[in-house]
């Protein structure tokens, strides 16, 4: 059996854009002389591009009635793929004092983030149809960027009774998952893939062994011995997922591993996708950036779950970015409010604010070698968008709805925890120095972020 | 309409984790651990503490040094032993001393930790003494007090516990005077103990010849290695040659986490008694932090016997205590001068 095409949730808000006056054009725009980069598509040349009614219309030829289009000079900057963040609390419904949809969207397209896809540990449980719809009516009153539902694999993530997948799916649920909580049994994970595969709908999993983690907070090695910090073993992440590949071979569900931290992961992913197996899988950008090492001060925003591990899985993790084991780079955003980092590190809440590092510390790969600038911004814009079977964004071909994202590339600056747009400034990336910002953003045709210039008359 | 009010702003990490320890001019200004104090720190403090040792003899058992300052022990867990040292040295330097057992009131209702300490902050105490069950709470007590505020460490988590430490290496050097040729052997459980990782960073911060712990795998933290020990599983190959044997205690609540099978079979494989002390240089000397587990990590005859300094280390440790509270408000006294 199969469903409709799975398009997630269409997000058209309904009300006029910032910037638009009465009498111009808002629909239309002239995107002129970017350097478009669409790794989705293999193109990494200068285009006019031409977008019209949510869609991209035309490249370099203008179409008729494009005279009153809006115009921007795009000369010496880069347009990419609107990114696609495949796993972003938002904290509503449930922890609206950590942070809203409305301020994480804002948030997102100001980093050039055009598609969140919201985990379904809400409160409520996005298990059901209903919160998937609040979800999408507040995406919607923000009018920023489009947010997908990740359903619930079991009734409130209990881990006991699956869900209504079929229902969740229709519901313009993009996958399901069960985060990181536990199955109550092996046998009710294997026919949790099964059921989801009858549908062909993906299932993200996110390897994380609750007896082998328990009250850790802190990568089993050097750092957490010494500073005596209860410590979470590789085995945690590489034990379920040997489970989960064992099942997989059996029950033909499409899986996505959802941020793995160690080398031993990235073998094992690596192996199994060469048997064939259909696997894809994620890292988070914090883990190719940070180490245990940042763990050595005690600093909360450096609690985080998987935690930061070793130098040498750091590498292992690069690499398998750069050899494309790993197709996803997403944000693990968690944005807190100040209270839940101020305790004694294992007493604080894990997770940080991530949307707005995403992009910079993927280019910032590519500037430092890791992977080529197309291969970097592919990981967020193509990968993302083949891991959930999503057909109508990650890419900038005609016809395409038109999520964009212009970058400065020569813009530099350094980031500072107390001027994020996100309502949580748990970063630990305060003081980093970027090059290459996020001017504009563009979700389904419309001027999101950044200031238009006036229209051409 | 969202109420708006201002806090403080929190002071970003510096680069140099343990930075946090020495005031601006490099003067000490809390104790957290002993990491990144140096030898000098170190050994000025074990050389304080002997000055104060002096104290102790008197027949008026006190000192001026920190009349009118108000120090708080400030205990999130229970202790009888360490906080009575702590308070004893604080009221032999003419200290006020209020002690608060945290435990059984406010963090019961639900106030937070930081709340907890801003009252208290109010009450215009000068120095904290913190012991806590989870690692790094002393760190982050450290960096949030007010800027004439001092914290010292008396246990947090599995992290540190340094005036233990300072108390243990200055009994050792009281009795066997230089480290560098020194073997010294810390045996028990190791992965959850603040205790054994002071030592051991005391122990290499004054050039120990080599310091060793025994314990089964299940006992030992991951690459512990790294801190600068010789592991050992087989006690008896561990105990051969040494001058100082440091017994652990072993918690009983170990035996349900899987992390051993009785009590009887830890004792037999490294339970300290006379006949495997015997493997040892004959004028090694016992210690153990306390209190101790008769019959599960260490033999009566050998914790009462002559090779014993389990009490010392008790009241050697009241000395170290005021030399660290001394040698930290130092510089208040300095700065009023």
């Amino acid at each position: 059996m199969s469903l409709p095409p799975n398009l997630g949730i269409d997000l058209d808000p309904v009300r006029h854009p910032e910037g638009c006056r009465p009498g111009l054009d808002c629909e239309r725009w002239h995107i002129a002389g970017a350097r478009v980069i669409d790794p989705a598509h293999g193109v990494d040349a200068i285009r006019d591009v031409f977008l019209d009614a949510g869609r991209i219309k035309a490249y370099d030829t203008p179409p008729e009635d494009f005279a009153h289009a809006r115009r921007i000079d795009a000369h010496g900057r880069w347009l990419i793929p609107g990114v696609i963040d495949l796993w972003a609390r938002l904290r509503e419904p449930g922890a609206e004092h950590k942070a809203t949809v409305a301020s994480e969207a804002a948030a997102a397209v100001s980093a050039g983030i055009t598609t969140l896809c919201l985990p379904p540990d809400t409160d409520p449980v996005l298990d059901t149809v209903a919160v998937a719809r609040f979800v999408k009516r507040r995406a919607q009153l923000a009018g920023r960027a489009r947010v997908l539902c990740i359903g619930a694999l079991t009734q409130g993530l209990r881990g006991e009774l699956l869900s209504e997948m079929a229902e969740l799916a229709e519901g313009g649920c993009v996958a399901l998952s069960n985060t990181h909580l536990p199955m109550k049994d092996l046998r009710l994970t294997r026919r949790a893939l099964e059921y989801a595969a009858t549908f062909g709908i993906t299932v993200i999993v996110r390897p994380l062994d609750a007896s082998l983690s328990r009250n850790g907070c802190a990568h089993e090695g050097p750092i957490a011995t010494r500073l005596g910090l209860p410590p979470i073993p590789v085995s945690a992440e590489t034990a379920p997922l040997a489970q989960l590949i064992a099942l997989m071979e059996e029950t033909g569900a499409r899986v996505h591993v959802l941020g793995v931290s160690s080398a031993a992961a990235v073998r094992m992913i690596e192996r199994a996708r060469r048997d064939g197996l259909p696997l894809s899988a994620s890292v988070s950008a914090h883990q190719l950036w940070l180490s245990e090492m940042d763990t050595d001060a005690f600093d909360p925003n450096c609690h985080l779950l998987p935690p930061l591990r070793s130098l040498r899985d750091r590498d292992a993790l690069r690499q398998g970015l750069a050899d494309g084991t790993l197709g996803t780079v997403f944000s693990d955003h968690q944005p807190h409010e100040e209270d839940a980092k101020l305790a004694p590190f294992p007493e604080t809440e894990p997770g940080l604010s991530g949307l707005e590092t995403l992009l910079p510390l993927t280019l910032k790969l590519a500037e430092d070698g890791v992977l080529p600038l197309n291969e970097a911004i592919a990981r967020l814009t193509r990968g993302p968008a083949e891991a959930l079977g999503l057909t109508d964004c990650g890419g900038l071909a005609v016809g395409q709805r038109a999520d964009l994202a212009l970058i400065d590339p020569d813009a530099a600056w350094s980031l500072d925890a107390d001027t994020l747009i996100s309502a949580g400034r748990n970063t630990p990336f305060h003081g980093w120095d970027f090059t290459g910002r996020v001017s504009h953003t563009w979700v389904s045709g419309r001027l999101v972020h950044g200031a238009a210039e006036p229209a051409a008359s | 309409m969202a109420v708006n009010f201002v806090r403080p702003k929190i002071p970003k990490l510096a680069s140099d984790p343990w930075a946090i320890q020495f005031d601006s001019e490099g003067r000490l200004r809390h104790l957290l651990t002993i990491e990144g104090l140096g030898p000098e720190w170190v050994t000025r403090i074990l050389d304080t503490a002997e000055n104060f040792m002096s104290v102790t003899d008197r027949e008026v058992k006190k000192v001026p040094l920190l009349r009118g300052r108000t120090v708080v022990n400030l205990f999130f867990e229970s202790s009888t032993r360490t906080r009575t040292t702590f308070e004893l040295a604080a009221k032999r330097l003419s200290a006020d001393v209020l002690n608060l057992n945290i435990s059984t009131s406010a963090a019961t209702k639900g106030e937070s930790l930081l709340d907890t300490l801003r009252n208290i902050e109010a009450m215009q105490a000068d120095m904290f003494v913190v012991r806590h069950d989870k690692s790094g709470a002393a760190h982050f007590i450290a960096r949030h007090v007010a800027p004439h505020v001092s914290v010292l460490n008396a246990g947090d988590g599995r992290h540190a516990h340094p005036t233990q430490a300072l108390l243990d290496v200055f009994t050792i050097r009281r009795i066997k005077g230089d480290f560098t040729p020194l073997r010294v052997a810390i045996v028990g459980d190791i992965l959850h103990s603040r205790v054994a990782r002071s030592q051991i960073h005391a122990l290499n911060t004054l050039n120990t010849g080599e310091v060793r712990v025994i314990a089964p795998r299940t006992l030992l933290p991951a690459d512990v290695e790294k801190l600068g020990v010789r592991v050992f599983h087989d006690m008896r190959e561990g105990l051969r040659d040494v001058d100082v044997v440091i017994m652990l205690r072993l918690q009983r609540e170990r035996m349900e986490g899987g992390l051993l099978p009785t009590e009887q079979e830890f004792f037999r494989l490294y339970g300290l008694t006379e006949e495997k002390l015997a493997l040892a240089r004959p004028d090694a000397i016992v210690m153990h932090p306390g209190p101790a587990n008769r019959g599960v990590e260490i033999d009566s005859r050998v914790a009462d016997g002559p090779q014993s300094v389990i009490l010392q280390q008790v009241s050697n440790g009241i000395a170290v205590r005021m030399a660290v509270m001394a040698l930290c408000m130092a510089r208040r006294s300095e700065d009023n001068a």
